[in-house]
């Protein structure tokens, strides 16, 4: 079973990579609101039971993929 | 005074801080990372580097190595734990110290010689430092942007638990003298027990007149204290 984990950063928290993307693009004349930039994982794992499948993503995000104090996850089945 | 330095795949500052520690009379032993055992230590110390790269996160791999619940174990029976740079970040990752540091404010790896002011010099770390005392101090970092949330940004002040904080040569403390964009220019806090010491700046780098200064001294002869 195939997921993938996407990664932002929390709205209060400041994403200066974010920003100096956003603003490159303005100044190319691209017309934008916000942009957060983020991180992206495929996850492949041996189970056929999807909602344990899912806990067991959802245990990797927990332990480590995601830093819980800065960053929001979410998790899709591809 | 015995002390172990935890040694990860990418730490670079391991040896400096080895020669900081046996030039002030630690005895000292270097544990690599897959070890499972610690040698009994009164100061555990996590070493400046590139652990694992920075791959994922800054420190969030090194924050999950073998050795990691010895030092977890360690420190909650009251050892003395300093975490500088790549450390510090690892002690947020492992949960031993709370907030993160997030990539600084400009985007640029920052290595030069800053002022940090003594917030708090009632602890064993910085009991030979006069409080408001301001060090000449090197730091060299890609994410040094310390942020945490409002409640223990609240404990942190109502706790003392603020160990140094970015300052101009005259200890005066605003945005112009926070090099990377951390919160209240904090650059190095402690637990609630004050056991436990993460900081950005280097001392390991301010010990010897010849190549620096010797700022940093006092951070390891307080430990001694």
């Amino acid at each position: 079973m195939k997921f993938s984990v996407t990664v932002t950063l929390k709205k209060d928290v400041l994403d200066p990579q974010g920003k100096v993307v956003q603003n490159t693009l303005i100044s190319l004349g691209i017309n934008l609101k916000n942009i957060r930039q983020g991180k992206y994982f495929e996850i492949e794992i041996d189970e056929k039971d999807q909602s344990k499948a899912e806990k067991n993503v959802d245990d990797m995000c927990k332990k480590l993929l995601v830093n819980l104090i800065i960053e929001d996850y979410k998790i899709s089945k591809l | 005074m015995k002390s172990s330095v935890i040694v990860f795949p990418g730490s670079n500052c391991d040896r400096d801080i080895a020669v900081a520690l046996e030039k002030m009379q630690f005895k000292n032993q270097m544990i690599w990372h897959k070890e499972t055992k610690l040698p009994k230590s009164d100061l555990i110390v996590l070493p400046g580097g590139f652990s694992y790269g920075d791959y994922l996160r800054t420190g969030a791999i090194a924050g999950k190595s073998l050795i990691i619940d010895e030092v977890i174990k360690a420190a909650n029976e009251g050892c003395l734990v300093l975490g500088i740079c790549n450390g510090f970040q690892i002690l947020t990752e492992t949960g031993l110290l709370k907030g993160t540091l997030l990539r600084n404010k400009n985007l640029k790896f920052i290595n030069k010689d800053i002022y940090v002011k003594v917030t708090n010099n009632e602890t064993k770390f910085a009991n030979k430092y006069k409080k408001d005392q301001v060090l000449k101090i090197n730091i060299a970092h890609n994410e040094g942007n310390f942020f945490t949330d409002n409640n223990h940004l609240q404990e942190l002040k109502e706790k003392n638990l603020i160990a140094f904080k970015y300052s101009d040569q005259k200890g005066i403390i605003n945005k112009r003298s926070n090099p990377n964009g951390s919160i209240e220019n904090i650059a190095g806090i402690y637990n609630s027990k004050k056991n436990i010491l993460g900081m950005m700046p280097h001392p390991e780098r301010m010990v010897d007149e010849l190549i620096s200064n010797v700022d940093g001294l006092n951070l390891f002869s307080s430990l001694l204290n």
